[in-house]
């Protein structure tokens, strides 16, 4: 493979990039090469989830993946998860159940529910816990990020019982 | 630095052999926090991110051995119907970072890099798996206890692949332990498989962390056959469960370092073989008042 240019497919769209070094992680990349800042990095060795995206279907830290490797996957990023400017069900939840604090941990936690709950639509407390496991909220604001998935799994579960 | 990005196993082995030096990444979580901090020099570097052989297992009903693929991810040990072929490889999985780590982690990465706190190396020991390298050349087998030679030192030549590991189906217990600095999320500090083989009627003991590489306590498995065989209604009295995990501490060589001291971990190992002894006894117990499955 030539290193000059490669192509990452990111929320539905191909992007160039060029002139990169090989070994940058798919975080850096996304953040300074794609002006797609919405994925945040806080330790580079897989610990605290805050750079957590979605590759090929499975919620993975993108500070762990070599990007110049990711070529011909499917990359969904925070900025991919919203349609039309509104937020989605998850990101509402979050905002009602006051389930931000600083906000730094909040869109690897957001791509991870999403994750979640698109799998398992009716996650147990217990899954609901291992599922946001590997995202770390040093506001320690754990409380209110738990309410938040709760309440984005029951509306999720009223709109399906709804018929809506 | 050059990227390949191999969709197969022969074009990782070519890529290999036109440049035996090149770094193998499968899911990244080892090299990767390497690259990111700048503590080793990547200049060439192989991708199985995309070769799917390599993410595929296989059980073979004839001789009983499940062949898992270097690549498949920690989270698929974790879930039916692996977890149900070996529990003790589920329960290691499971202990293994996070969600987004097991959804990238692998045994061929815990083989690769080699290091004795790999939580999927002492159930491998444990269970005598055998490691499939491949070359562009040849094809061979090791032994996985001759497979790891030291700390992050392995077998594996510089042009050869880990392609699978085979671990045998075993009837009776087995479970996984480890101890680190908090429950979950963490590096063990010292890990113990133990496999209990009804048929044959052995117990088997693999270390982690405590040695330059995973160890088997063969003097710790040969005393307890002379004590029981856990088959049936087996009697372990806590005096022979805690002498069996002290045999166990006595055959490790734990260091001081980051994570932990050499005391502390020898003790840790005294209380999880003695712990996994206790469990195997009960199971033991238990399937024998059920009846025979």
């Amino acid at each position: 493979m030539s290193n000059e240019f490669y192509t990452l497919r990111v929320n539905g769209m191909e992007h160039q990039v060029q002139d990169a070094w090989a070994g940058e992680s798919l975080l850096y990349v996304l953040r300074e090469r794609l002006g797609l800042p919405g994925t945040k990095g806080a330790c580079e060795q897989g610990e605290c989830g805050s750079c957590t995206v979605i590759m090929d279907g499975e919620a993975v830290c993108s500070c762990l993946v070599m990007a110049a490797t990711a070529v011909e996957a499917d990359i969904v990023t925070v900025e991919g998860l919203a349609s039309d400017g509104e937020p989605t069900d998850v990101q509402q939840s979050f905002v009602n159940a006051g389930g931000v604090q600083c906000g730094f941990c909040t869109p690897g936690l957001i791509v991870a529910v999403h994750h979640l709950l698109d799998r398992n639509p009716a996650p147990s407390d217990l899954e609901i816990k291992e599922a946001i496991s590997g995202n770390i909220c040093r506001c320690t604001g754990y409380g209110r990020i738990f309410e938040a998935v709760r309440q984005a799994r029951d509306t999720r579960a009223a709109d399906i019982s709804g018929g809506a | 630095m050059t990227v390949v990005n191999a969709t197969s196993i022969e074009q990782a082995l070519s890529a290999l052999a036109a440049n035996p030096q090149a770094r193998l990444i499968q899911g990244g979580t080892d090299l990767m926090v390497e690259v990111n901090f700048n503590r080793t020099k990547v200049e060439n570097v192989v991708s199985l991110r995309r070769v799917a052989e390599l993410r595929r297992w296989h059980l073979d009903d004839e001789t009983s051995m499940l062949r898992i693929g270097s690549g498949v991810p920690y989270a698929e040990m974790e879930r039916a119907p692996l977890r149900d072929y070996v529990p003790a490889l589920a329960e290691a999985a499971r202990t293994v970072g996070s969600p987004q780590i097991r959804a990238a982690g692998s045994l061929g990465g815990n083989l690769g890099t080699c290091s004795p706190a790999g939580d999927g190396l002492p159930v491998l020991s444990a269970l005598d798996a055998v490691v499939h390298l491949r070359s562009s050349a040849a094809a061979r087998d090791v032994s996985v206890h001759d497979f790891m030679v030291g700390v992050k030192r392995n077998a594996r030549q510089p042009h050869e692949l880990i392609v699978a590991v085979s671990v045998p189906i075993v009837q009776g217990f087995q479970g996984y332990a480890k101890v680190g600095t908090r429950n979950a999320m963490v590096i063990s500090a010292a890990s113990a498989c133990l496999v209990h083989d009804a048929r044959a009627g052995t117990v088997r003991i693999a270390l982690g962390a405590v040695a330059p590489t995973v160890v088997r306590a063969r003097a710790t498995e040969a005393w307890l056959a002379t004590q029981t065989s856990l088959v049936g209604n087996p009697k372990v009295s806590d005096t022979l469960a805690r002498e069996f995990g002290q045999r166990a501490a006595a055959e490790c060589s734990p260091i001081d370092d980051h994570r932990s001291t050499a005391d502390y971990r020898r003790h840790a190992i005294s209380v999880l073989a003695q712990r996994l002894l206790l469990r195997a006894a009960y199971e033991s117990t238990a399937t024998t008042k059920r009846g025979p499955q």
